[in-house]
């Protein structure tokens, strides 16, 4: 036991060595956005009366319910300072903590570069053990420096304490999950499909369990996302939940030791399978090749959207039923920025956030086709008889016409399922449109990381990540930070027109379609100057 | 007809670093030609700059014809390239990526892809993930022997394949040689240029600093020769010999080498003496190679 863990604290120590710059930025950014979110709302509201009423049963509604959990106390100032972002932290301190154990097991193992450390004196525990302890390391000190932060801005010190537990709870449960998910794929990409997915799955779990009628009060107990909210900071402030992460912790790394033990380096428990001896005949240029190189991912995220839309409308006669008030109802539709049905306030607050995730899975596509650079495969292509622009034009198509195919994914479960529910939200010809009119800021997501990997391409991914982020911030909490006129007119989904409450608007969506093809332009004509590696 | 590939004066720098610093290299057509040099010499980033992926800093670089960083389309259908670090996409199959690759490039020979496949004992319905290093360098090998291209470009073509698979390569390059095709051969194995290649060139720091056929380069340095005299001559009538240095005399045994030029004067100048045994050894190329590096 002990010679299996040799040398896990020199691994540990190269860890934090390689991310000296990724684990801070990490850490400190999920900590100062929730705690300067808090800030801000808190200056905004100091006491309870002077909160409005609306804005209270706004978060009591099941559509919010559904994106940010349950509001623990309507009467609790800190409550509603945090009700916005607790269950994005989550999400993020997950998404953390998974990317630090893959980075360190199986994405090390997949680029060779475990063989050479196990041919050390390394015992064969070593890494995983390393990968976990920086991982939980720096997700419990997200938790404890936020719970800090919390405190020290003049919150309730026993809810901070909630607070910093729930969020522990759900980031090292996802520590633990991508442990397993390691050792059961074989590759890097397989891992985050694993992960990401469980992910996916168990966020919509928590928002079927949170914020649908007639479920059984267990299941939100089930999810690890859903024990941030079980936490019931500034509520009943139930921090024992860590335990829960805890024990599943545990629970996953003997499960992913048991694992370990029974494969070869390099190997998965998922066989690899063998494949075909020709190309298909779909398998012929460069459209072809990046078409099969995203295919696994575009089909995962295509069903994550399908699933999203039919959360979205099966939620949507509760979130309709529930809203009786018409003085509430009069201010939901201030809010929604127009005056329209109810239920189409409801409709385009869902689909205007979840544009977003297409707009990272158009990134992602991005980083693929510069991830092709770096590995050597685009040389193969590039000296072949394919022009750049071809080449260039392949990787655009799947990401332009994959983010089309997830919109309209999604817009097509809402309407299964709305119209299987009574047809609250009005069928196809509301539904489709109000999907589709995101798709030019989508698109202008996609170009910035285009453009930005014609000219910086070594900046490509935090480009293209932050351009994502400055959108989810700035649409998100603009409203709460306060924030100048002209930077929310940066956004590319600020000029979107909020379809179905108000009308389609043909100047900004052709505005915004002009700024993504000249994005795309000049990435592709950088990338025809300048050298293809590094 | 111009030669294949034709450079001049070719500059490139990353940086601070200076990869190419004004080299020359032609090579003409129908000839295998071997491309030698150390470690970061500049060999790899020569063959991408033929390949359009890395644009000169200055100098002149022609291919087929026509520029390498314009006329990629045309250029690269008379081209097969063979990178030095084969990476393949490791969800693909080998055989996927022979036939993509040779789609992309416009069409392949079927019979050569099965009888390569064969030959090289490879397995194409593998993901390419599965492969080890020599079987992903036999499948940039198959997709790149099995074209008709004009000319290939093969950067360390063997590094990894074993000694059998080393001679399947060796056959199919005799084959293309007898074809009328051209190669350029980035290698650092001596033997191998040696047995295949007509002409040679050797850089260092970016610069050519040897080019020629093997008979020609060999002119250049020296022959060793090693005899046992009936008559024992003085050193300094030896040393005065044209072409003659470093005499070693041991008793009635002689080591000298000549200048290759020299070396039929040089003989019969030792048959004066009479000459029991003899033997002369021309220079290797790895002889040559350390000469060139040694300065």
């Amino acid at each position: 036991m002990t010679a299996s863990l040799a040398g896990t604290g020199t691994l540990t120590r190269l860890a934090v060595r390689r991310d000296r710059v990724l684990l801070p930025i990490g850490i400190l950014g999920i900590t100062s956005f929730a705690v300067s979110s808090a800030k801000a709302t808190l200056a905004l509201y100091p006491t309870v009366a002077s909160m409005d009423a609306g804005i209270k049963t706004i978060f009591a509604s099941p559509s919010a319910v559904a994106l940010y959990g349950p509001i623990s106390d309507p009467t609790d100032p800190d409550a509603l300072a945090v009700v916005k972002t607790t269950m994005f932290g989550a999400v993020l301190l997950a998404i953390f903590g998974y990317a630090v154990v893959r980075r360190h097991t199986r994405s090390e193992e997949e680029d060779g570069r475990f063989e050479l450390v196990g041919a050390g004196v390394v015992g064969r525990r070593a890494p995983l053990t390393a990968a976990v302890a920086v991982a939980t390391a720096s997700v419990l000190l997200t938790c404890l420096l936020t719970g800090l932060g919390y405190a020290a801005i003049g919150m309730d010190v026993a809810g901070s304490l909630a607070a910093a537990s729930g969020w522990a709870a759900t980031g090292l449960a996802f520590v633990g999950l991508a442990a397993v998910a390691a050792q059961l794929a074989s590759t890097a990409r397989g891992c985050a499909g694993l992960t990401m997915g469980a992910l996916g799955v168990l966020f919509l779990l928590r928002a079927v369990a949170d914020a649908g009628t007639g479920v059984p009060g267990w299941l939100s107990w089930v999810s690890p996302v859903g024990w941030t909210s079980r936490a019931d900071a500034f509520g009943s402030d139930r921090s024992w939940v860590v335990l829960l992460g805890v024990g599943l912790l545990a629970g996953c790394l003997v499960v992913a030791f048991a694992l370990l033990q029974r494969r070869d380096l390099g190997a998965g428990l998922l066989p690899a399978r063998r494949g075909r001896a020709h190309a298909g005949a779909t398998l012929t240029g460069p459209v072809g090749l990046a078409r099969r190189l995203g295919r696994s991912s575009t089909i995962g995220w295509t069903t994550g959207m399908l699933v999203g839309g039919l959360v979205i409308g099966s939620l949507a006669k509760s979130a309709l039923d529930m809203i009786a008030d018409p003085a509430i109802a009069d201010l939901l539709r201030k809010m929604g920025g127009g005056v329209g049905l109810l239920s189409d306030v409801y409709l385009s607050t869902e689909l205007g956030f979840i544009a977003i995730i297409a707009a990272a899975y158009g990134v992602t596509t991005v980083l693929r086709w510069r991830s092709e650079e770096i590995q050597g495969h685009s040389e193969l292509v590039l000296a072949t008889a394919t022009s750049r622009t071809r080449y260039a034009v392949g990787h655009l198509l799947v990401a332009l016409l994959g983010t089309a195919l997830l919109e309209f994914a999604l817009g097509l479960g809402t309407v299964l399922a709305d119209s299987s529910g009574g047809g609250a939200l009005g069928g196809a010809s509301r539904v489709l449109p109000a999907a589709l009119i995101r798709l030019p800021a989508v698109w202008v997501c996609v170009g910035v990381a285009v453009a930005a990997l014609g000219w910086l391409p070594r900046w490509t991914a935090p480009i293209g990540w932050g351009a994502l982020a400055f959108s989810l911030i700035v649409g998100e909490f603009g409203g709460v930070f306060g924030l100048p006129g002209w930077l929310l007119d940066l956004a590319p989904f600020t000029h979107v027109p909020r379809m179905p409450v108000e009308a389609f608007a043909l100047t900004p969506t052709l505005a915004l379609v002009a700024v993504a093809a000249a994005l795309c332009t000049v990435g592709v004509v950088g990338f025809r100057r300048r050298d293809i590696g590094g | 007809m111009t030669a294949p590939i034709e450079i001049t004066g070719l500059h490139k720098s990353f940086g601070t670093t200076v990869a190419l610093d004004g080299l020359d290299l032609t090579v003409a057509a129908g000839e295998i030609h071997g491309f030698l040099g150390p470690n970061g010499a500049g060999k790899s980033t020569t063959i991408r700059v033929l390949l359009g992926l890395l644009r000169a800093d200055g100098g002149r670089a022609q291919l087929l014809g026509g520029d390498p960083w314009t006329d990629v389309e045309t250029l690269h259908r008379q081209i097969a390239y063979v990178p030095g670090d084969v990476a393949l996409w490791p969800n693909l199959t080998g055989g996927e990526v022979i036939d993509l690759l040779a789609r992309l490039r416009g069409g392949l020979n079927p019979t050569r892809r099965d009888d390569l496949l064969a030959r090289f004992d490879l397995d194409p319905t593998k993901k390419c993930r599965a492969y080890s290093k020599g079987n992903r360098q036999k499948v940039a090998l198959v997709a790149a022997l099995s074209s008709d291209a004009e000319l290939l470009l093969l950067d360390e073509p063997t590094a990894g394949l074993d000694p059998l698979m080393d001679r399947v390569f060796r056959d199919y390059v005799d084959e293309v040689r007898t074809q009328g095709r051209t190669v350029l051969l980035s290698s650092h194995i001596l033997s191998e240029v040696e047995a295949l290649c007509d002409r040679v060139s050797i850089i260092r720091a970016g610069r050519t600093v040897e080019s020629g056929t093997l008979a020609q380069l060999r002119h250049l340095t020296r022959t060793s020769v090693t005899a046992t005299l009936e008559r024992t001559p003085a050193a300094t009538e030896l040393a005065a010999m044209a072409g003659v240095h470093d005499v070693v005399l041991d008793g009635s045994k002689v080591t000298l080498s000549a200048d290759t030029d020299h070396i039929g004067a040089v003989l019969s100048g030792l048959g004066a003496y009479g000459i029991q045994t003899l033997t002369s050894q021309p220079p290797t190329l790895e002889e040559l190679f350390m000469r060139s590096y040694a300065s």
